[in-house]
């Protein structure tokens, strides 16, 4: 089970990366959201969007071993833990693990469903 | 740090390349809110009387709202603001896209530009550090390319506002573009950057927004949006967008038909909707955090150009009142003013003036440099608005509006040059609507029509009418809708899906943590009505009445066809509706604010 996209559907307008930041740090703030739009624009117009596939890579390869799974079997990084290193983010094949200069522990979509609950559009499901 | 704020003030003195920042005055938040608000209260007190609106003094405002950047639907919105080099008077006009809520990010609720820049430059904002860069090599560049090239040096993070060679060259409608393809189009405020040499803002912001009490603002915005998701609206508005109104405004007699000639196309078989929908659109693009994307983005193949829209305005004027009848034309046109950086509005209006002109002899190809011009020609369209951006030729007379067109044009062209105080009126004939007629007539920019969407008023309640109730309708939205501009958010959500504005007030309590009615805001808008109007009062000679007029056309030329055929708002009732409009806001029989309106809204340092 992982968060998908329809990037189709993505309208840029950015309501999922908000209501992330404030479930997962309760900030408004969508430079620290565990998903990523991408925008190609004026040519093809259209927006791409990069979302955790829960491949476990990030887990693989942590020296400290602090990226266990959650109840819903996403992994997430135990800030208490985390060393910093960010092998996580170097390893992640969809660059979805994140960084924000307030935090040193990266961050990773944790299967919340915020995101899906708030886009308007259907872009977002978990399945 | 005040909740709900980015909580700074950006100053940049682009003449001598210094920048100040400073704490954001919570006394300038409580207030006037934010976004035009700000604007208004900046301009007023800091632009001096009778400053050259392309000179160093005048000042460029872009500011955002308190519920800029956060969970609230439709809170992308930005003012950009000036004197305007239009009018002479007020103007601000406001852009959608991811702007305000970027200067949020990155701590500012307001920048300020000052002076003119010796060199073209462009300013870089990343957060606290703030650069003025050399443009020299974006200048002269499209909007699209410049933002596309501006991207790629910085990264897609940054939000861009830019202006094209309209702007670059004073163009009096030039427009700021952001978000490949969205305009603060109104009232010249890309040729006051242009007149700064200033290409554009490149700003990215990394910071938090700090809010009053964090679960109670969750709890009302996911209402909020739970509202707008299930409106039984939302299909059809998002599937349309603004095209959607494109029908119904026809069938209203309201399309502005060969220069405001008629209120009904004849052509609009394929610039309905649904055409366009079916033909060119290829993505849905929203605003920051909106549930209900009006934004179409559209490939023409015909042309081979991609562009957002054709909004409803666009269609009326590069369509209907050109007598443009295909969407890809259209779009093509569409593509040519953004890219140029020129407001779709005016300067669609202004090459129809002067196509009547044409048709009537007034000007001949001697004028136009050999240009034949007539109605439905659209390689003349396109022809033309080149002319303007690049000022060649006629497009240097065009590029000036069409109040100054037919002051060179002469004859009897002034009774059909549609505009308000200097700036071309918008996309609704209004001579079987003395609503929406009154709504231009007072609107704080010129002729514009999004302080008072009011037509719909006319239709509700009969469209013949010449009432106080219209008067009192008008000023009621004159205070709604300037207050989303001052919330820094969008009305849309309103207006179309209906979301009741009850939400408003508690949001705001629970993002600023100060308690206040809708009625104690409603109060701050009109307090910014008046104090724009003082603006005009202060900085044009012999401003009152006259100046509220609309075109003789509105109350002399009856409408030609279509189901508003023969109609006309009389000159007596246009008296009757100004004065309706004078008494019920306390404003003397000459439209000036009494001292008494003034004081209730302690407005005491406005001096009339």
């Amino acid at each position: 089970m992982h968060l998908k996209a329809d990037s189709s559907k993505c309208t840029g307008c950015r309501l999922c990366q908000l209501a992330c930041s404030l479930y997962l740090f309760q900030e408004n703030n969508p430079k620290k959201s565990c998903l990523a739009i991408v925008p190609q624009f004026p040519d093809p117009g259209v927006f791409g969007v990069r979302t955790c596939t829960q491949c476990g890579e990030c887990a693989e390869v942590c020296p400290v071993e602090c990226i266990p799974q959650n109840e819903k079997g996403a992994y997430y990084i135990d800030a208490d833990e985390c060393i910093a290193c960010l092998e996580c983010v170097e390893v992640c094949p969809e660059n979805v693990v994140f960084t924000h200069p307030d935090d040193e522990a990266p961050f990773e979509c944790n299967l919340c469903g915020e995101c899906v609950h708030f886009c308007a559009y259907g872009a977002l499901y978990i399945e | 740090m005040l909740n709900g704020y980015g909580g700074r003030v950006l100053r940049v003195n682009l003449t001598d390349g210094t920048f100040r920042k400073s704490e954001l005055d919570p006394e300038l938040a409580r207030d006037y809110l934010g976004g035009r608000g700000f604007a208004a209260k900046t301009l007023y007190s800091e632009v001096e009387k009778g400053t050259d609106p392309l000179g160093e003094g005048n000042k460029l405002i872009a500011a955002a709202g308190p519920l800029s950047g956060l969970l609230i639907p439709g809170a992308g919105k930005t003012t950009f603001a000036a004197k305007s080099p239009a009018t002479g008077g007020y103007a601000d006009s406001n852009v959608g896209g991811l702007f305000s809520a970027e200067m949020k990010y990155a701590g500012y609720d307001l920048i300020v530009l000052e002076g003119v820049s010796p060199e073209p430059v462009y300013l870089f904002i990343d957060d606290d550090t703030v650069e003025l860069r050399d443009a020299s090599a974006y200048w002269g560049q499209g909007s699209i390319t410049a933002e596309t090239a501006l991207k790629n040096e910085l990264g897609e993070d940054f939000q861009i506002a830019v202006i094209g060679p309209g702007g670059e060259n004073l163009v009096k409608y030039a427009c700021i573009s952001h978000d490949f393809g969205r305009q603060a189009g109104r009232a010249g405020v890309g040729a006051v950057m242009g007149s700064k040499k200033l290409k554009a803002i490149a700003i990215h912001g990394t910071k938090s927004i700090p809010v009053a009490d964090v679960d109670e603002y969750r709890r009302i915005g996911r209402e909020m949006y739970d509202y707008c998701k299930a409106s039984d609206a939302w299909e059809v508005w998002v599937r349309l967008g603004t095209s959607g109104v494109n029908v119904p405004s026809n069938e209203w007699g309201s399309f502005p038909t060969r220069n405001f000639q008629s209120g009904y196309f004849d052509e609009i078989e394929k610039m309905t909707g649904e055409y366009m929908r079916e033909t060119i659109v290829i993505t849905d693009k929203a605003c920051f955090a909106c549930p209900c994307a009006c934004g179409k983005y559209s490939h023409s193949k015909k042309w081979d150009i991609y562009v957002e829209g054709p909004e409803y305005e666009t269609a009326a004027f590069l369509g209907a009142d050109v007598a443009v009848s295909d969407i890809e034309d259209v779009a093509y046109g569409n593509y040519l003013c953004d890219e140029l950086g020129v407001d779709t509005i005016s300067a669609g209006n202004v090459i129809a003036f002067a196509t009547e002109c044409f048709e009537k002899g007034i000007i001949t190809s001697k004028d136009t440099g050999g240009l034949e011009l007539s109605f439905g020609d659209s390689e003349v369209v396109f022809e033309l608005i080149q002319k303007i951006a690049k000022r060649e030729g006629i497009g240097d007379v065009l590029a000036e509006g069409v109040k100054h067109a037919a002051q060179v044009f002469g004859g009897d062209s002034a009774d059909f040059a549609m505009h308000i105080k200097g700036l071309e009126i918008s996309g609704y004939d209004s001579r079987n609507a003395p609503a929406m007629m009154l709504a231009y007539m007072t609107a704080d920019v010129g002729g514009h029509h999004n302080r008072a969407w009011a037509i719909t008023y006319d239709i509700e309640v009969g469209r013949d009418a010449i009432t106080e109730g219209k008067a009192a309708k008008v000023i009621e939205l004159q205070h709604i809708r300037p207050l989303m501009d001052c919330l820094g958010t969008c009305r849309l959500q309103w207006v179309e899906l209906g979301m009741p504005l009850d939400y408003y007030a508690p949001a705001m309590q629970a993002i600023t943590g100060v308690g206040r009615s809708w009625d104690d805001l409603l109060h701050i808008a009109e307090r910014v009505w008046n104090l724009t109007r003082a603006f005009w009062v202060r900085e044009v000679d012999g401003f009152g009445r006259e100046w509220d007029y609309p075109p003789p056309r509105w109350y002399t030329d009856p409408v030609t066809t279509g189901p508003t055929k023969g109609k006309l708002v009389a000159r007596e009732d246009v008296d009757k509706l100004l004065d309706m409009y004078y008494r019920q806001r306390g404003w003397d029989g000459n439209g000036i604010p009494t001292q008494e309106k003034l004081d209730q809204l302690d407005l005491d340092f406005v001096g009339i």
